[in-house]
């Protein structure tokens, strides 16, 4: 057997205006974890379209030899037949459709007339225990979390007899307990000789997993790190990724809490949209002064991002009911414009979802929560619009080379801060910032974070929701720990650790 | 800016100089001939109305309105059936037929923006709906306009089908043109000189005004060539107007919905709104925008126009019966996509559908002056509407915005 299963090339691609991949290089041995890192718009996601097809052969240059020949593949079809299968970070499955008929979709099992449907559910209910999914193969996406989607993907992958397994940020929507069990699988699958590549932010799964690291650095392979006995550094990793060393990864800030009680919710229970017995938050009490940053941990479906969409405006939910006191005052916020209003603002997780209109310039949707500040009568004055729009692309460093581009051709990262300025100009008090940091990288992490010291500097109160209990200990002066829609836990920052947050989420399970 | 990013922004202003050109050659010139010209307006001044409001509703969200030519002629009937039957001020009735359509819109708009019904059936449903109450109206006849006491309906038809008329200016001067004595209206003229003017003159105040504040300022060149070509064309179109019996009273009626229409658009928090929701529905909700009540204005607006509209056609035609009206919403839809619009909503401008309009128009109008018969036009428009939707999704994508 050669010794590399696949060996890229000097793969140079360009777009339009800039050289996305300049020259890279990545070599991968047969059954390796092979991680690939870099910050966001290094080039990783492009070289793997480049990998598998979905920029065809002769739009790039370079060669790709796998498996000892040399590979031109015009679809992302050619690809697959070699057995090398791209998972990519947004899922492609079909929410209407059921686990079997997903993992099969444009690969039916065909029987004498039309599909063999007995066929296809055995089949799917064999590749769904190879990665340890225990649901009916018969049971729609829509009704199985995003975790359970995640195996369905690599499930789907292992029907077409994968050799080469591509992830692309497999883990960024899962929460600690599903991306344990999806990296565990993987080193099963490397047992099995399978060889995959993994592109993630997360260093320290990637110090779990992979047995070689290659960083990539604005289009060019910087290094190839060995990491056989999985211990390495992260702050190694980072130096590579960004160049420097990142002496800390949390900025350090006063801690000047007032005794001021920004916002304070007490009682608040609120019941699922549709199934309306639900209860999705239930009777959660908390507050948060003015210069304090409150975070809230707890696993996936918790509730967090429901209690926090309906205070603000109650954009989530029915029969919400509790109080809401903002600066000691009672208030009820029945519209998401009386919460704007009364200074509140929601950073959503979901920002292509929820936050921005991708369509639209950086200008428009930095005024977008309150564009009458640039209004007279009712007249838009493009001018203040736009000044707005510059302040503060300067003030969050947003690298963009006009802010009459549209906010789609941004990268994750930048994408957040427009999201994030969109909600400073509403100019709040009180900031709710959910998964202010998913999917970018640790240098537009850092930022994030100084504009939140800066924030709570100025006397606002922030709440941030978070996943990565490592962001919330280091930037947060008190967290608060939910599970199934209850309060569980309140403990200051200072005293916190993983085990501690993790064992109050597990103690109210067994109640 | 380069040639290829010129073409990319005025593709749709291009098609139209070259179609305008080959139906000037193809008709022997008989496209421009002032009565012509004149006509090019009168006859499509119902699709320049009807595609502003069809333009409000596919920013949404490529939602369509396909009641209006019921509308239309619901309106119309109940505009005529009043004048012919009872002796009520014609300013009544258009009032009442007015405050009819909306009332009209606020139905559709209640059920598509607040109990969520989709508008595709919301409006199949209207259209079925007004087109019966409208025939019931009329009783299956064809109504003209007129008075009770049998004259035409004279200032209703003034309101909305005469031509400006300044005394002692407009009957002064007769000259040799287009191989005959005109009588030259020259208040048509003179408007459209007091147009170029202004137009220029805005333009030197805006730049002045953006210079002492150091605003960023477009090209003088590219912004005074853009001023002087749109001056050029004012100037020889209300040359031909005069030339033919002077500014048709309609022609204003258009010109206001169009000017209210682009300045809602292009210059309003209010019209940001319905771009906002046609882009991302659910983050301009979380953004404390009221997005049913954009629904509920971009039907109500839609059905206000398509009453104005059922006037005009009304006033224009001389008379109302069943069919009035009939595939009109079609037209407005077709003039938006043509236009630029997106199919998928959150993008278009009311300048580009005027374009898309009078594209139609100019190949509706050359068609038949060649004599070719309707079934023609027929095809004709409908490859020129596939062919701009497919330029505008392939060309998006090439841009990496449609999915």
């Amino acid at each position: 057997m050669a010794e590399f299963i696949l060996e890229m090339k000097k793969i140079t691609k360009e777009f339009p205006g800039v050289k996305a991949l300049d020259n890279v290089n990545l070599q991968v041995r047969p059954g390796e974890i092979h991680a690939l890192v870099g910050e966001n718009g290094a080039g990783k996601s492009t070289l793997m379209n480049v990998l598998s097809g979905t920029y065809p052969y002769g739009t790039y240059t370079g060669d790709i030899v796998y498996n000892g020949e040399t590979c031109q593949f015009k679809t992302l079809h050619d690809s697959e037949e070699k057995g090398i299968v791209i998972i990519h970070q947004e899922l492609a499955l079909i929410p209407e459709l059921s686990i079997g008929e997903n993992m099969f979709l444009g690969n039916e099992r065909k029987g004498l007339f039309g599909i063999d449907w007995d066929k296809t559910y055995h089949e799917a209910g064999e590749h769904m225990r190879q990665v340890g999914l225990k649901e009916e193969a018969t049971t729609l996406i829509k009704d199985i979390g995003t975790g359970k989607q995640q195996l369905v993907e690599i499930a789907k992958a292992l029907s077409k007899n994968v050799k080469l397994l591509i992830l692309d940020e497999p883990t960024s929507s899962l929460n600690e307990e599903d991306s344990k069990m999806l990296l565990d699988l993987l080193l099963g699958f490397k047992k099995e000789g399978m060889t995959s590549i993994i592109i993630s932010h997360k260093l320290n799964e990637i110090s779990y997993v992979a047995d070689k690291i290659t960083v990539l650095r604005d289009g060019s392979t910087i290094e190839t790190i060995d990491n056989t006995d999985h211990n390495i550094d992260e702050a190694r990793i980072i130096r590579g990724m960004v160049g420097r060393e990142l002496s800390d990864r949390y900025p350090s800030r006063e801690h000047n809490i007032s005794d001021k009680v920004g916002l304070e919710v007490s009682g608040w229970t609120v019941h699922h949209p549709i199934y309306t017995e639900k209860k999705v938050v239930d009777n959660v009490s908390f507050n948060v002064h003015r210069g304090e940053i409150v975070g809230f941990s707890g696993l996936q479906g918790a509730g967090r991002t429901e209690l926090a969409m309906s205070i603000f405006g109650r954009s989530y939910g029915t029969n919400v009911s509790g109080k809401i006191k903002i600066d000691g005052k009672e208030t009820e916020l029945k519209s998401v414009r009386a919460a704007i209003e009364a200074g509140l603002a929601y950073v959503t997780e979901d920002r292509k979802g929820n936050g921005l209109i991708l369509s639209e310039s950086i200008a428009k949707n930095t005024t977008m929560a309150r564009l009458e500040k640039v209004c007279g009568k009712g007249i838009i004055n493009f001018d203040k619009e736009n000044a707005v729009a510059e302040e503060y692309k300067e003030k969050l460093k947003t690298k963009t080379p006009s802010v009459q581009q549209a906010v789609g051709n941004l990268s994750g990262g930048n994408q957040q801060k427009v999201l994030l300025a969109k909600w400073m100009y509403a100019d709040p008090e009180v900031l709710i910032l959910d998964e202010p940091t998913r999917g970018i990288d640790v240098g537009a992490k850092y930022e994030i974070y100084c504009i939140m010291n800066d924030l709570v500097s100025q006397g606002k109160s922030v709440v941030m929701i978070s996943s990565e209990m490592p962001e919330l200990l280091g930037m947060c002066d008190r967290i608060y720990v939910m599970n199934e829609g209850k309060m569980v836990a309140e403990m200051p920052a200072a005293e916190a650790t993983q085990e501690k947050i993790m064992s109050a989420i597990l103690q109210s399970d067994k109640n | 800016m380069n040639v290829k990013s010129f073409i990319k922004k005025y593709t749709m202003v291009i098609a139209l100089v070259v179609v305008f050109i080959f139906f000037s050659w193809w008709t022997d010139q008989k496209l421009l001939l002032a009565q012509n010209l004149s006509n090019l307006l009168i006859q499509n001044a119902y699709v320049l109305v009807l595609a502003c409001g069809m333009l409000m509703c596919i920013l949404t969200g490529g939602n369509i309105d396909l009641s209006v030519g019921s509308t239309v002629c619901l309106i119309g009937a109940v505009a005529a059936q009043m004048l012919s039957k009872n002796n009520i001020d014609p300013i009544f009735v258009i009032l009442l037929c007015l405050l009819i359509s909306v009332v009209i819109g606020m139905w559709q708009g209640f059920w598509i923006g607040y109990v969520h019904i989709p508008p595709f059936i919301c409006t199949l449903a209207g259209m079925f709906l007004f087109r019966g109450i409208g025939r019931k109206i009329l009783d299956s006849k064809t109504i003209p306009i007129q008075q009770a006491d049998g004259t035409t309906g004279k200032k209703f038809l003034d309101i909305f089908s005469s031509y400006i008329d300044v005394p002692g200016l407009d009957h002064s001067w007769t000259i040799q043109a287009e191989g005959r004595n005109v009588e030259v209206k020259l208040s048509a003229f003179i408007a459209g000189i007091v147009i170029a003017v202004a137009l220029i003159a805005i333009t030197v105040i805006n730049r002045a005004k953006k210079a002492k504040k150091g605003y960023k300022q477009e090209s003088a060149v590219a912004q005074f060539g853009k001023i002087l070509v749109i001056d050029a064309l004012i100037l020889a179109y209300t040359w031909k107007l005069s030339l033919h019996k002077g500014i048709p009273v309609m022609a204003i009626w258009v010109l206001a919905v169009v000017l209210i229409y682009a300045f809602i658009t292009s210059k309003t928090a209010f019209g940001r709104y319905f771009y906002a929701v046609g882009g991302n529905e659910k983050a301009t909700k979380l953004s404390g925008i009221n997005t049913k009540m954009v629904y509920f204005m971009a039907y109500t607006s839609m059905s206000l126009l398509a009453g104005l509209s059922g006037l005009l056609v009304a006033a224009r035609v001389g008379s109302v019966n069943g069919d009035t009206g009939n595939s009109f919403e079609m037209d407005a839809i077709g003039s938006c996509f043509i236009g630029g619009a997106s199919a998928y909503g959150g993008s278009g401008t009311v300048g580009g559908v005027m374009v898309g309009a009078i594209l139609l128009g100019v190949i509706n109008q050359g068609m038949s002056i060649k004599g070719l018969d309707n079934n023609w036009q027929y095809v004709v428009k409908g490859g020129v509407l596939l062919v701009a939707v497919i330029f505008d999704v392939v060309s998006n994508k090439k841009t990496g915005k449609a999915g």
